[in-house]
């Protein structure tokens, strides 16, 4: 909680970190009643977008669950042919996009509920696994309630580096950043692995902030959900390939590594673009829904590209909207896309959009950036957006 | 609730070993989630039904057979089963009673659906079933069942569409040679709004201890009795009634008549009775009802408070997240009552409803199952 002498508003920056490619000169004020008026107008286009789910999603849905079934047999069948590389690698291929598939527009969004209201047990939140190896429940917890509700609060959301880095320059620098785009790039590779330790805060487990029998019930979570994967993709189904087990080890691990290259992409184009801000849990305390809403605005970043590559990243490239209405169904987001863009210029706010080389470019530019010391790199928060908020008492 | 929970491993020794070497190449997902892909009646988990003859007896109901896959368990006369269909992309189940006799043949179950006006799932059924329709099912559930031995004497009442429990009940003791006496007393307004009643007639005429009596309250002439049930029309159907057990389903008002003439009677122990909650009305206007905490059997005013407040102020610690309706970690299941979503506005008064708890509020008598 805390103070400020105004009369009867508080002026508070939404901080900005990096220099915006869109910044405007003198920075954007939103009075109070705007943000309110805002915050009503997106419940609007979140109950027009409810008014009109039906058979229509469901259909889609269907559509994408079928093409990732045929793909995934696709490619376990192909994995028979490595004397046939093209075919090989067509069945590398089929087994991608599978598990791309499975894990973004079908895993990631059914466990955000976006499906629930179709009342069927198979695309339920509370019940649905994906084709990796981090627990449903586990991740839910780390995402859907930490990431989705401290969305880009330093120090509360840990997609901010996810214990392993610096992507913000409000994280203390100290020595260990050095390795910053190493321990990126091992991420990325890895990230299925890093994801499922996500849960654990092992850097709140080596700070003595979390006891050792919070982080048990996780171990045997993971040890469960991991080992049937592993056993599947590197045992069961090379095994079933009789004389071409190793051929087929190599293309599952190879499959998983490329999903893993894919989602960590994506994803972290999602927040950590050059012009995404992020917050104080001081900034942040007591919110509206519409000061909500202003923070997962101003907190995300989107990418442009084709339906196609929009499905391939579970319409993650629409995370601007996604972090408005994470239960709406995502395929719904790039209808949504014009209308928030249009509600963002009417306020002037900034829309955070490009290119996907254009944003992972940054992204990558960032990790090597936030290495060094602020003091170094030579830049100074700027101020992007002005939030005016209701005054709070003392 | 969801219906699928509900299935339970199939008996397959002989194959066992190739379906969990199966079910490992799927995993994570259940391998019915690739079989139903080419083929939704072949499913090794499951419980399903394809809907195989469609029959409209009368202007408001229809009568569907339907075959259930191999996970099916059977019946006992009386018991009821939730079916599933897909309406505008939203999976509906409801609660209805088989009306076949639980000996049938072909291991097929017969549903008679009334449409009733306000009802989405049985007007959606009276309007669109069709053969080949495939729909979700539940193994049989209800303990209103005929205990074995069979008593010495039956007396069956039914009202509109509560026929369909105890015509199951009656085609299922005619299948075992019952030769006790039997009375089946039906009420309906008007003799068109009799379903089987053909059936009826010819079970009546093939078989000496057995009586059928239609009872109509909205037509004096033609059936057997008329107007309300009364200890008049126990004693004109079944004289014997006080030595026979008595099995009743039907609309509220009948109900609540029959138990008043058996407790005049002090006949209470003998009165068994299968109670389908009509749907609910959705309650505007003021804070009150009762919330009720199912699993932990804790019962609380409604203080209007969301139902994740007012359970932990009931004691109870449910999973939380967010507590702004976006993380879904305290979606829980409603058995019944109306919620008011805080976010949306929306009421929603379906039974068997999993909703988030922390953006919703009790409007009226709420069950949570937690």
């Amino acid at each position: 909680m805390f103070a400020i002498p105004s009369p009867s508003l508080s002026l508070l920056p939404f901080m900005s970190t990096s220099d915006s490619p869109r910044e405007q000169p003198v920075p954007t004020t939103l009075s109070y009643e705007q943000v309110q008026e805002l915050g009503r107008e997106l419940d609007e286009m979140r109950a027009r977008t409810v008014a009109k789910l039906g058979s229509e999603d469901r259909e889609y849905i269907y559509k994408i669950i079928k093409a990732q079934r045929g793909l995934e047999i696709t490619g376990r069948a192909l994995m028979y042919l490595p004397f046939l590389p093209p075919a090989w690698l067509a069945g590398v291929g089929a087994l991608v996009l599978s598990k791309i598939l499975d894990n973004m527009e079908i895993g990631h969004n059914v466990m955000h509920g976006q499906y629930d209201w179709m009342r069927e047990p198979e695309f339920n939140s509370q019940v649905f696994e994906w084709d990796t190896v981090c627990p449903a429940d586990q991740w839910k917890h780390s995402h859907n309630y930490m990431h989705h509700t401290f969305t880009n609060i330093v120090g509360k959301d840990r997609d901010i580096g996810y214990s392993l880095l610096r992507m913000d320059e409000g994280q203390k620098w100290n020595p260990y950043y050095l390795g910053n785009p190493v321990y990126a790039f091992f991420l990325m590779l890895l990230f299925e692995w890093g994801v499922m330790l996500h849960d654990l805060e092992i850097e709140n487990v080596v700070k003595g902030k979390r006891k050792w029998h919070d982080v048990k019930p996780l171990l045997g979570g993971m040890w469960r959900k991991a080992g049937k994967q592993v056993l599947k993709d590197y045992l069961i189904f090379p095994a079933l390939t009789g004389p071409f087990f190793a051929s087929t080890v190599v293309g599952n691990v190879g499959a998983n590594l490329i999903r893993n290259l894919w989602t960590y992409s994506i994803i972290f184009c999602g927040h950590f673009p050059t012009g995404v801000q992020t917050f104080t849990e001081d900034e942040t305390s007591d919110e509206s829904q519409g000061e909500w809403y202003v923070r997962q605005m101003l907190g995300s970043a989107n990418i442009e590209g084709s339906p196609l590559f929009h499905i391939m990243s579970g319409n993650l490239s629409h995370q601007i909207e996604h972090h408005l209405f994470p239960d709406l169904p995502a395929h719904r987001y790039p209808e949504l896309a014009p209308e928030v863009e249009a509600l963002c210029e009417k306020y002037g706010l900034p829309y955070n959009s490009g290119g996907f080389f254009n944003q992972i470019g940054s992204v990558w530019g960032k990790i090597f950036k936030l290495a060094l010391p602020n003091s170094l790199t030579g830049s100074k928060p700027t101020v992007g957006v002005i939030v005016e908020r209701k005054k709070v008492a003392a | 609730m969801t219906l699928h929970q509900k299935s339970r491993r199939p008996r397959l020794p002989s194959t066992f070993s190739l379906l969990s070497l199966f079910e490992a190449m799927a995993t994570p997902h259940a391998l019915d989630r690739y079989l139903e892909l080419v083929d939704p009646m072949t499913t090794v988990r499951d419980l399903r039904a394809e809907i195989t003859a469609v029959h409209r007896s009368t202007r408001d109901t229809v009568t569907l057979t339907m075959r259930p896959t191999q996970q099916w368990r059977g019946f006992e006369a009386g018991q009821f089963v939730q079916v599933g269909v897909v309406i505008d992309g939203v999976r509906h189940t409801r609660c209805y009673s088989p009306s076949c006799s639980q000996y049938r043949d072909d291991g097929r179950i017969e549903l008679t659906v009334k449409a009733h006006p306000e009802g989405l799932v049985s007007q959606h059924l009276h309007r669109n079933a069709r053969e080949g329709l495939v729909v979700s099912l539940s193994q049989a559930d209800g303990t209103f069942h005929i205990p074995r031995p069979r008593p010495a004497g039956v007396l069956l009442i039914s009202g509109g569409s509560g026929i369909t429990p105890v015509l199951s009940m009656l085609r299922t003791l005619l299948d075992e040679g019952y030769s006790g006496d039997l009375t089946f007393l039906h009420y309906a307004y008007t003799e068109s709004d009799v379903s089987h009643r053909t059936q009826l007639d010819a079970i009546a005429a093939a078989h000496d201890n057995i009586r059928i009596v239609f009872a109509y309250t909205d037509q004096e002439q033609g059936g057997d009795l008329h107007g309300f049930f009364g200890a008049e029309h126990l004693r004109s159907a079944a004289p014997w009634y006080a030595d026979a057990e008595t099995y009743l389903c039907g609309p509220p008002g009948l109900m609540r008549g029959v138990e008043n003439v058996y407790a005049d009677l002090g006949l209470e122990d003998r009165l068994h009775l299968e109670e389908f909650a009509p749907p609910l009305a959705v309650v505007t206007g003021d804070v009150g009802g009762e919330v009720s905490f199912t699993e932990s059997g804790k019962v609380g005013d409604n203080s209007g408070l969301t139902l994740l407040e007012q359970a932990e102020e009931a004691g109870l610690t449910p999973a939380y997240g967010c507590r702004m309706g976006i993380c879904f970690t305290c979606t829980s299941v409603k058995t019944s009552g109306c919620t008011k979503n805080i976010k949306t506005g929306e009421t929603d008064s379906e039974p068997d409803k999993k909703i988030q708890l922390c953006v919703s509020v009790p409007v009226g008598d709420v069950a949570i199952e937690i």
